[in-house]
């Protein structure tokens, strides 16, 4: 996809002040963390399991080079190819190879962030080939030529007018003076197009959730049965997926799984969990012939053993953004990249430069609620928190702020300067601003000012209010 | 080759080469172990309590459910429902040995072909492996005696579980599934109808797989 992370100000101003996805955002954002909520009290283990989950995932990291060469022996037993891709590039065309092969016209995709992140879709495209999204929401995306905008309700940011017309400008062939009287004829319609293309279709291409090294399954989980049409009708399945995908067995994936789905849209198990190990089998009625497993690194295999090592552990479930009041605000396409919310800004630098995306791991006021609902408990902050320190060590901001930095950090390191400083800015700004209770300009604020009040402070500072509290004790 | 430059790049994230054997073979045995993780003490419960939990997840999920006593009831049971649901009585069947004892011939009115869902056929029934109560999910692989396509194509899935294969979690039904040979080639763990909340974040039924699952429950044997 198109990345424009450097233009994360301008877009994230542009989201705010965009109506329709004010509109989405407030639909949607208390619906996420009210179901997330409501699954996690049905179930009294919930807590315990993410410190399994997590421990599950660091046991991965640790011998991932292990349990890969595990995985791909187990999926050759069982008659599939793995295709190991160490960049974007490589994977594009691996999966074109296998297209070529397989003497393609139709392509059909289940929703993977993975194939978002190498842009498969423009690239099948360009070289002939038709490849179909089938999740609802990534079809609906592919219609208007947009990047989906949220890792699993990659259309959440649209309302029902934008879908309706969509189908008018795209599905000319049905009647024009038809009317969609609620949701589920939309819904319909995109059934009854979308079955054509199932059953056309000569390769389907799937993501994959988790990848198991004992079997050489992988797991996808959808709620529509998108996937499931897409890797059993054509006569070849392609995986494309990513190194950090693997666990050890079955059992480690089940507990992972009793996270993934609460933590993503609050159910307690989303509607189809498929484990697919290699193609049709003797005697099999049904399944494709060929399988193949797409397996990218992408930067991922550098991060292991640095500081962003724990990043590997993320499923994807997109509670860190259901969840972030940034996010909430501006939306995801405003990040400008394939990955939004938290654990984009974490990512994403390591995917394309900290050069490029140094706004991202910035776009954070750390109130932590990122990592208080993750399932496999990232430290999200804390690793955004890194980024801002290798992009400061490389001197990547603008020299405003980093004097700024500099003359705070100056002052800071001299604690009774420090407290003397701002208790007289507070009685000051306190004295000034009494009669209004705000200022709507200030010098050396105009970031704050330009675009809300500042209010005045109402007496004095902390450090000053804890020291009397002490006293008076 | 790519293999070994992503194999060389963890190992030197990780600070050392290949895994020793000794390493490998305590990893290797911690797979096959197929220890169990934290279980959700919910569904561990006795036979009755799992059969009560189990339809009353798939409820909950959008199924509906139906309590019969042995294999005779079910072409009455499929008739009824079927009409109920004003839907034409036409059925594709999973050629499986259980399902193919099904006496149908006492409903002369219901259509059954056994064999594999194509895009034309309205309903389906299959035969699960297993119930899981602790989610009111049913197991359900493919194999020679079971299409996958006949858990997807259809508007309408009808699927037989006997009361005795529900389990209280999905570790029970996958020991099973590995007594019985190995992963088959597809295992699909469903949980309610198809669904779909893409369009302004509202739930709606029958995205792309069934509208509409209804899960016989077979309490007698055979």
């Amino acid at each position: 996809m198109l990345q424009s992370s450097e233009a994360f100000v301008g877009n994230a101003a542009k989201g705010m002040a965009d109506a329709g996805l004010q509109r989405a955002l407030a639909r949607a954002k208390p619906q996420f963390a009210k179901k997330r909520q409501a699954a996690v009290d049905r179930l009294p283990e919930f807590e315990a399991l993410r410190d399994v989950a997590a421990g599950i995932k660091d046991h991965v990291i640790g011998n991932l080079d292990y349990y890969l060469g595990v995985y791909a022996d187990a999926v050759a037993r069982s008659g599939g190819v793995v295709h190991w891709c160490s960049t974007a590039e490589d994977a594009r065309a691996a999966v074109l190879q296998i297209c070529r092969d397989a003497g393609a016209k139709r392509v059909t995709k289940g929703k993977s962030m993975v194939t978002e992140e190498i842009g498969l879709n423009d690239y099948l495209e360009a070289n002939g080939l038709e490849p179909v999204e089938t999740d609802l929401g990534e079809y609906i995306l592919q219609l208007r030529r947009e990047p989906p905008s949220h890792i699993i309700g990659p259309a959440f940011h649209l309302n029902r007018e934008q879908w309706e017309e969509s189908f008018r400008a795209h599905h000319k062939d049905l009647n024009p003076e038809r009317v969609f009287h609620e949701r589920r004829d939309i819904l319909t319609e995109a059934r009854g197009i979308l079955r054509e293309k199932f059953l056309t279709a000569d390769v389907g291409i799937t993501g994959a959730n988790f990848l198991i090294a004992e079997t050489g399954s992988s797991v996808i989980v959808t709620n529509e049965g998108n996937g499931d049409l897409t890797q059993t009708l054509p006569r070849v399945h392609v995986v494309v997926t990513s190194i950090e995908k693997v666990v050890p067995n079955v059992e480690d994936c089940l507990a992972l799984l009793r996270v993934l789905a609460r933590s993503a849209t609050g159910q307690d198990m989303s509607v189809y969990t498929t484990f697919s190990t290699g193609g049709r089998q003797v005697g099999d009625l049904d399944g494709p012939e060929e399988y193949h497993v797409v397996l990218l690194d992408n930067g991922r295999s550098g991060m292991v053993g640095t500081e962003f090592q724990e990043m590997l552990r993320c499923i994807r479930c997109a509670a860190c953004m259901n969840h972030c009041p940034v996010y909430g605000a501006v939306g995801g396409h405003a990040y400008g990249a394939t990955y939004p919310g938290p654990m984009g800004a974490v990512l994403t630098p390591m995917l394309q430069g900290i050069e490029s995306a140094g706004h991202l791991p910035n776009a954070s006021t750390f109130c932590g609620k990122c990592e208080s609902v993750c399932p496999v408990k990232i430290p999200l902050p804390k690793l955004m928190r890194h980024w801002r320190e290798r992009e400061f060590e490389r001197h990547l901001q603008p020299a405003a702020m980093r004097y700024g930095l500099g003359f705070w950090a100056w002052f800071a390191k001299r604690p009774a300067m420090y407290r003397l400083g701002t208790r007289a800015a507070a009685w000051g700004l306190g004295l000034l601003g009494r009669k209004r209770g705000f200022f709507s300009t200030l010098p050396l604020a105009r970031g704050w000012t330009g675009t809300r009040d500042f209010p005045a402070p109402e007496g004095d500072t902390f450090f000053a209010k804890y020291a009397e509290f002490v006293r008076n004790k | 080759m790519s293999r070994d430059a992503i194999m060389g790049a963890i190992q030197r994230g990780l600070k050392r080469g290949p895994l020793p054997t000794d390493q490998q073979a305590m990893l290797a045995a911690r797979m096959a172990a197929h220890h169990r993780h934290l279980v959700p003490a919910r569904g561990q419960l006795d036979l009755a309590g799992r059969i009560a939990l189990f339809a009353q997840y798939v409820e909950r999920e959008f199924g509906t459910v139906a309590r019969l006593e042995n294999l005779q009831a079910v072409p009455g049971a499929i008739t009824n429902y079927l009409a109920g649901q004003n839907i034409a009585p036409s059925i594709v069947v999973s050629p499986h040995p259980e399902l193919e004892k099904i006496p149908f011939m006492d409903k002369p009115m219901l259509q059954v072909r056994y064999g594999v869902a194509s895009a034309q056929d309205a309903v389906s029934l299959q035969h699960a492996f297993a119930g899981v109560a602790e989610t009111g999910t049913l197991v359900l692989p493919s194999g020679p005696t079971r299409s996958t396509r006949n858990n997807l194509l259809p508007d309408t899935a009808i699927v037989l579980v006997h009361a005795a294969d529900i389990y209280a979690c999905y570790e029970d039904a996958f020991d099973r599934l590995r007594q019985a040979g190995g992963m088959p080639r597809n295992v699909m763990l469903v949980t309610g109808p198809s669904r779909s909340a893409d369009i302004e974040q509202t739930l709606e039924l029958g995205a792309h797989g069934p509208r509409r699952l209804h899960v016989l429950i077979i309490d007698g044997p055979g």
